[in-house]
């Protein structure tokens, strides 16, 4: 596999190769407006390292059927790509057991999985799920569908200005009527990594369960869903360099078990009559229908990709990314950073007196640089920060501090032009 | 403001835009343009005003009124909170305010502003709120 994987995958010293890293993304060699691309939008979906590409390409020409179907050699070979895809997220979350991984299409799509399987299922008029004020639209409409559908009640739990988690807020919420605390790991908008292991433990003290959007959070470090204490984890693929089309939720096994099906159809089934349908073990009844199966594959080239760099050496190359483009944006004036906590994710959100961050956006694109303006799908943290729309710049392992330079000197510019 | 005279601006604009050939140069021109666009009244920025964007925000009216001759012209009032949609409002209002309906249902904006290498502003992917403003635009022109 190392001639997949490149040559950055294979250095043998600590030294993180940027460079070197930058090469196994083809993409990375693009030019915008006759300008070397400088893509800092990964946390909406990262790019994708030639090993997953070709891991995908190949397993299409050389070892795709359908999976749990079969019973000829190419079925098999499928089957054991796409399992062993689920023992390489379990291993990479931390998980037990891998029947505590299911794929979903997504993030989005895993979140839904727990609040109309767990939610909605469980949850009696007048219980309370609490949701971070910051998290992700995705965090927050799948818990108001699920009150609406069972007569519970959505909750916010407010940030800092900082952006930093308010834990005396929250631990003021808890009760009794608490049964579900939904927060993200880290924040797509602020970078704040929250402190989940607390907040995990004060959620089950007080007897609800955690769900954990790790979304951004599993990007960015080393992710033990053991260790964290958390309930359900819900990842993406695409933001993990991996294929669109493909998540995962980690779901504790013993609750797992006791939730209905989410979607009904092939695979998910013990055995049908039309008086009376029983459903599949955990991962397989969550899994209805023929799956993302080379999308599965291609995220677990993902991981492998991403683990064989390491989490830690990568969260420490994006941070001094991060730090170099917080000081450099820090010196214009009129600049506001919005999520100022200590111990961000690689994402630096902002505005700047003057200007719309579409403005900034739209004059960064014509010198190559791509980051997002807008409200980030989180319009209720924008209120709780006094602000319609930021700008956002968000890093990754092929991040360079050129590339934050480029974003600064972009944006000194842009003011020149708007004021 | 009559047709004739924006008519006069829209032959201005590309005039100008002929001379420019810095991306630079065009964006502080579309930001200029935006500095210049008329005064919208606050009170009427409101949620029914509003079209549907992402990025940024645009507020939009149209209101009829007779011309001289008894024409029903629709003049546009329109206004954004980012500096370089403002300067595309601006043109887009030389395009459509104060034309006739049926003139509006002639009016090719994409062809307007490929010309000047802008389209991609129009585009419904932009999420800007000008390809909305261009669909209320138009809807007003077809009832």
């Amino acid at each position: 596999m190392t001639i997949l994987h490149g040559s950055a995958a294979t250095l043998p010293d600590e030294r993180f190769d940027v460079e070197a890293v930058r090469k196994d993304f083809p993409i990375l060699s693009t030019l915008v407006h006759g300008k070397p691309l400088v893509f800092l939008d990964s946390a909406a979906s990262a790019q994708k390292p030639a090993a997953v590409l070709e891991t995908m390409d190949t397993m299409y020409r050389t070892a795709y059927a359908n999976v749990h179907r079969g019973v000829y050699t190419l079925s098999d070979l499928a089957t054991a790509r796409y399992e062993a895809a689920r023992e390489t997220v379990r291993r990479f979350l931390g998980a037990g057991d891998v029947s505590e991984i299911v794929f979903t299409s997504g993030g989005t799509d895993a979140l839904n999985l727990v609040a109309r399987c767990w939610a909605q299922a469980f949850l009696k008029p007048g219980d309370e799920i609490l949701v971070c004020e910051s998290e992700h639209h995705s965090n927050i409409v799948p818990w108001q569908l699920a009150a609406a559908a069972t007569g519970a009640v959505v909750r916010p739990i407010p940030v800092t200005d900082e952006g930093a988690f308010d834990f005396d807020a929250f631990a003021a919420m808890l009760g009794p009527k608490v049964k579900l605390v939904a927060v993200a790991h880290m924040s797509n908008v602020l970078g704040t990594i929250f402190p989940i292991r607390e907040i995990a433990a004060a959620a089950h003290a007080a007897g609800a369960l955690i769900v954990v959007d790790g979304c951004q959070g599993a990007v960015h470090q080393p992710v033990d869903v053991k260790a964290l204490g958390v309930d359900f984890y819900a990842v993406t693929g695409h933001k993990i360099y991996g294929p669109t089309g493909i998540g995962a939720l980690y779901g504790r096994r013993e609750l797992l078990e006791t939730m209905p099906p989410y979607k009904g159809g092939g695979d998910m089934i013990e055995t049908v009559s039309f008086e009376r349908s029983t459903w599949a073990e955990p991962p397989a009844r969550f899994e209805a229908g023929t799956p993302m199966i080379v999308e599965a594959v291609g995220l677990a080239a993902a991981i492998d990709y991403v683990e064989s760099l390491g989490v830690e050496r990568i969260h420490a190359h994006e941070t001094d990314v991060l730090d170099h483009a917080t000081r450099l944006l820090t010196r214009i004036p009129g600049l506001r950073i919005i999520g100022t906590a200590p111990g961000k994710g690689g994402v630096i959100s902002f505005t700047v007196e003057g200007a719309h961050p579409s403005d900034i956006a739209t004059l960064l694109d014509q010198r190559g640089v791509a980051v997002r303006a807008g409200h980030h799908c989180a319009q209720p943290l924008m209120v709780r920060m006094g602000v319609s729309a930021t700008t956002r710049a968000s890093f990754a392992m092929y991040s360079t501090r050129a590339e934050a330079e480029a974003l600064a000197s972009g944006v000194e510019r842009a003011m020149a032009l708007l004021r | 403001m009559d047709t004739t005279t924006h008519e006069a601006e829209l032959t201005e604009l590309r005039e100008t835009f002929g001379f420019l050939d810095d991306w630079e140069e065009r964006y502080a021109y579309i930001i200029d343009l935006g500095k210049g666009l008329p005064p919208m009244d606050e009170a009427l920025k409101t949620e029914a005003t509003k079209v549907r964007g992402c990025t940024s925000q645009v507020w939009m009216i149209g209101r009829e009124h007779a011309d001289d001759l008894g024409r029903a012209r629709l003049e546009i009032v329109a206004d954004s909170d980012a500096h370089i949609v403002r300067g595309l409002i601006r043109i887009l209002l030389m395009l459509y305010s104060g034309r006739t309906k049926a003139e509006i249902r002639e009016v090719d904006a994409e062809a307007f502003l490929s010309g000047l290498g802008l389209d991609r502003h129009l585009s419904p992917s932009r999420r800007n709120g000008l390809f909305a403003m261009v669909e209320r635009i138009r809807a007003l022109a077809a009832a």
